[in-house]
């Protein structure tokens, strides 16, 4: 992937701010190539990453990094065929089984995912899937709540990654467990909604491993200059396809070996 | 339908069975045609194949999960009788030159250790009275040409069930969550689809019980020893001659089967 940079600094900072307040305040933009016909994932990155800047100059906390579009069926869902990688703060946590408010959410879906937590720091390039397992304190299940900013959830590649991967919110959940214990290809994952099942699959889904992606993950990372820090909570992207919410929704994702995620939105 | 037609429709499908030629859907010729009377031709093609030599050692549950529905149009689930010509083990190669239209699933197998007779089974009586279950494939196989089949033709072809291999390695449905077990299909080497025990009518003692129960308004019970296919949790993979397919069901283990050969269709 070529992190090639085309915009000029004053119209990365301009992209961010635009991104930002849509994110912030909750409503959509046409994608930014439309105005930016050339931009490049390059491009994209580093508007996410001058958004990243922002947030934390406000005072937010990244706690990891989530692997975004790993899955064939989010590919095909989205129109796109590489992954990619977006940030993940404290405020885009929410507790396991709480009320997850959409008014600030602009059309927001669910998808479920094994989450990591690193022990260990991890450097690419030429990270595996070995290196992860081993880097690993310990995976857990989640579901990400993602919302692109963008009208219609259409987007292209760079329009989603400076997007931040269309991350909104995430819920950590269920029974946390030791790689070892698990064979993380094989996991199956049911999710309902207002108790009917509306998608499942298993983790090889996600890249043939959730590992895999989360290797990705820190080779994307390794061409932005930056490594994944031990404690690090990392998503690997959804198995199931995402599955639109709205107000008075009730969702449980029911993993193999993990336990459940639930949450409702109000 | 009159018992000369149904007996005149079951040895259609025998012969089309035995030549390996395909034949037109019943339900163009005969539009009357009710998924009662196609239980009834199904009884009939049966019971050829079993004055030809084979025994009867289970049952098949078919159409029970979306992606088979939808490929077929059909929106119940249906059943099938196992017949001992249809058996393979676990690294057997499949000869194709023996089937018309082949398209594999990937199953979860029961093998019960005691009898169960419907109606009123659920699925805590199933998980009861269930030895083991298996990672399996069920080569389903239609004798009606294009599988263009409405329930009652699929019925009537004995849930269009071909050949199945079962896998080795056994797993208690007490220990194993059948359920929520992961399935993950490959072909030659590559990841084909993913899927999950709930795919089956929410799990695949469920559809068991269905099966059970369905059967037990017709007298027939589930004997011990029965193997008894659940139905697909996959979509549905076309075969051809050198083609390789390995499922794994998580927390259990794998089936995996080779093909050679050509299919008459």
């Amino acid at each position: 992937m070529s992190m090639n940079i085309t915009l000029s600094r004053e119209d990365v900072v301009r992209l961010a701010e635009r991104v930002e307040g849509a994110q912030t305040r909750a409503y959509a933009i046409p994608k930014l190539t439309d105005e930016y016909p050339d931009m490049t994932i390059g491009d994209g990155y580093a508007v996410q990453l001058e958004l990243r800047k922002r947030f934390l100059a406000a005072g937010h906390r990244q706690v990891g990094w989530k692997a975004g579009l790993t899955s064939k069926a989010k590919m095909i869902q989205m129109g796109v065929n590489v992954p990619s990688i977006g940030f993940l703060t404290d405020r885009m946590s929410r507790p396991e089984s709480s009320a997850i408010s959409t008014s600030d959410l602009v059309h927001p879906r669910v998808e479920c995912e094994v989450a990591f937590v690193m022990k260990k720091t991890l450097q690419g390039p030429g990270c595996n899937a070995a290196d992860v397992l081993a880097a690993t304190d310990y995976v857990l299940p989640a579901v990400e709540i993602i919302d692109s900013r963008f009208s219609g959830f259409k987007f292209d590649l760079p329009s989603v990654v400076a997007d931040n991967g269309s991350s909104a919110r995430f819920v950590g959940g269920g029974r946390a467990r030791y790689a070892e214990d698990l064979d993380l290809r094989t996991l199956g994952v049911v999710m309902e909604k207002n108790g009917e099942i509306v998608t499942m699959g298993a983790s090889a889904a996600v890249l043939g491993h959730p590992a895999e992606a989360i290797a990705m993950l820190v080779n994307i990372l390794a061409e932005l200059g930056e490594n994944l820090p031990a404690g690090s909570f990392v998503m690997s992207g959804g198995i199931t396809e995402a599955v639109a919410v709205k107000p008075g929704d009730s969702i449980v994702a029911r993993f193999q070996e993990l336990g459940s995620v639930s949450m409702r939105f109000v | 339908m009159n018992d000369e037609k149904i007996q005149q429709y079951g040895d259609e499908l025998y012969e089309a069975f035995v030549s390996r030629r395909a034949i037109r859907p019943l339900l163009e010729r005969e539009p009357d045609i009710t998924i009662e009377d196609a239980y009834k031709i199904q009884e009939r093609f049966v019971a050829r194949r079993v004055a030809a030599g084979e025994k009867i050692i289970g049952k098949k549950i078919g159409a029970t999960s979306k992606p088979v529905q939808d490929f077929l149009g059909v929106y119940q689930p249906d059943f099938g009788m196992l017949l001992s010509g249809m058996v393979y083990t676990e690294g057997d190669t499949i000869d194709l030159g023996k089937l018309i239209q082949p398209k594999a699933e990937a199953e979860l197998a029961f093998v019960l250790k005691a009898d169960l007779q419907g109606p009123g089974i659920t699925a805590m009586d199933v998980i009861r009275a269930t030895d083991y279950v298996l990672p399996c494939f069920e080569i389903v196989d239609s004798r009606i040409t294009d599988w263009k089949i409405k329930i009652q033709d699929t019925v009537a072809d004995n849930a269009s069930c071909g050949v199945y291999v079962l896998g080795k390695t056994k797993g208690d449905p007490r220990k194993l969550d059948i359920t929520l077990a992961g399935m993950v299909l490959e072909k030659n080497g590559e990841l084909f689809s993913t899927g999950v025990g709930a795919a089956v009518q929410g799990s695949p003692a469920n559809a068991v019980a269905w099966l059970a129960n369905t059967l037990g308004e017709l007298g027939i019970p589930f004997k011990a020893g029965e193997v008894i296919l659940s139905g697909s949790q996959s979509a549905l993979v076309p075969v051809v001659d050198g083609d390789e397919l390995v499922c794994t069901v998580g927390g259990l283990g794998s089936c995996r089967v080779k093909f050679s050969g050509r299919s008459a269709a």
